[in-house]
């Protein structure tokens, strides 16, 4: 008799349940049951970061964690970054700096890219790569990335300076 | 890379998360931050019919400062919050510039100490750190609390001297001196990876400004986080100085053996030895050189 529970969580701000498994990952329920393909499954066993979400604001691979442990917790998806159709600046600074090429590690970079920013919103270039060091990509030689995430940080820094001059 | 199925419960005390591991001695697994664990139920090397989850057990996670200097840290304290801790970065140098080097991110963000220390992985920081800092395990059963020294707890890779039925409760690291200065270095492929070698050591000066105790632990040597006790013994009596450094150096290596692997050769692993003694000792004394051991 397979043990099936119901698990409640809120993701991208609004409150979700589903059935599932134990065994069921966040990865897979957040995929399969509430059809957010925007996770990407890469490893499955915690070495290349694809699946990165935020639970409670904090960077976790969704592939080792069960949605069962997920149960009342805040996640935040790829799917919840831009605003409607609007992207977000660490959305078009990866657009623009060429930070993607087949997009499978994308919405992964994307999640760490954010924590970091929350974390520190000044960091250097070592602090940047060192922070995403969690993040395998094929494609891009990651220099692109790192470019994308500093040129935020920079424009960030710029806008709230702009905003206290105002 | 899906797990087999297996049964679940979360307990909300240690007493019940015991008596559930009581209950199915062959059948249950402990699960914290699920770091180590979730990627060997998802390639299937690990199974259980049962996951006792401990997430939920309020007391269990914390870092605190006891009355004589001890700095407690419970069994599912993440490493995030140990790295991000002021108590720890006053009270305990050595583990606060050590986390950072603690896998990644998402990683330290959900794994826990009580999970890398039951693991034992041979490559890890904190069974290293624990052995330097003389670090005592408090394991929790039906039989109440025993305590175990950080030294005495790893046996082999991947094994540690817990009974199936204990469940560490929290790790107890003796009171910082004032007199205490540390190193630590870690090298691995990238920034994250397994260590191909670490070194932690820490160094007490007597009021004879001469060393009067020197622990050097070297991790990623291949079955367990060790006490280096040729390079610590030479150390001893000495002026805290580039030649106590060298005299160190020299026997950096003794008695250890080396293996080549795909990350790195035997001969590589052995200058990594020098290399990093000699790095975190001029660390610890504050010594700027030209040479690198």
């Amino acid at each position: 008799m397979t043990q099936l529970i119901e698990v409640s969580m809120v993701v991208n701000g609004e409150r979700r349940s589903a059935l599932a498994e134990p065994r069921h990952s966040l990865a897979h329920f957040l995929r399969d049951k509430l059809r957010l393909t925007g996770t990407h499954l890469g490893c499955e066993h915690g070495s290349c970061g694809a699946c990165t979400v935020l639970v409670e604001g904090r960077s976790v691979r969704a592939c080792l964690m069960f949605a069962v442990q997920a149960q009342d917790a805040n996640i935040t998806t790829i799917e919840g970054i831009a605003q409607g159709d609007e992207l977000s600046d660490l959305q078009r600074a990866f657009q623009r700096n060429h930070a993607l090429q087949c997009g499978f590690c994308t919405p992964g970079q994307i999640m760490a890219a954010t924590e970091l920013l929350a974390d520190n919103p000044d960091p250097s270039p070592d602090q940047v790569r060192h922070a995403m060091s969690g993040n395998i990509c094929r494609c891009t030689g990651y220099v692109p990335i790192i470019d994308a995430i500093l040129e935020v940080a920079a424009g960030r820094r710029e806008s709230a300076a702009q905003q206290v001059a105002e | 890379m899906k797990p087999a199925k297996f049964d679940y419960v979360a307990p909300e005390s240690l007493d019940e998360a015991i008596a559930l591991l009581a209950a199915n001695p062959d059948d249950a697994q402990i699960i914290a931050g699920g770091q180590s664990l979730t990627p060997m139920l998802n390639f299937r090397m690990a199974g259980a019919a049962l996951l006792i989850d401990i997430n939920r057990i309020v007391g269990l996670s914390g870092i605190r400062l006891g009355d004589d200097g001890a700095v407690h840290i419970g069994a599912t304290t993440r490493h995030r919050d140990v790295e991000l801790s002021p108590l720890v970065a006053r009270h305990l140098p050595l583990v606060h510039a050590a986390m950072p080097y603690v896998a990644h991110v998402a990683v330290r963000n959900r794994g826990t100490i009580g999970g890398s220390l039951c693991l034992a992985e041979p490559s890890a920081e904190w069974p290293a750190l624990c052995i330097a800092c003389e670090a005592e395990i408090v394991l929790a059963s039906p039989r109440g609390r025993r305590r175990v020294t950080a030294e005495e707890f790893p046996l082999a890779p991947y094994t540690t001297s817990r009974e199936e039925d204990e469940i560490l409760e929290e790790v107890i690291f003796p009171a910082w001196p004032a007199n205490r200065r540390f190193g630590f270095e870690e090298v691995s492929r990238r920034a994250g990876d397994f260590a191909i070698i670490g070194i932690a050591s820490v160094l007490d000066l007597g009021t004879d400004r001469r060393i009067n105790a020197a622990r050097i632990v070297a991790f990623g040597l291949g079955d367990r986080a060790l006490l280096l006790d040729a390079p610590s013994a030479a150390l001893l009596g000495r002026v805290p100085e580039e030649a106590a450094v060298a005299a160190a150096i020299a026997c950096a290596d003794e008695g250890l053996e080396f293996d080549s692997d795909f990350h790195a050769s035997a001969a590589y692993r052995r200058r990594l030895v020098q290399r990093l003694v000699g790095r975190t000792l001029r660390a610890a004394l504050g010594i700027k050189t030209e040479q690198d051991g």
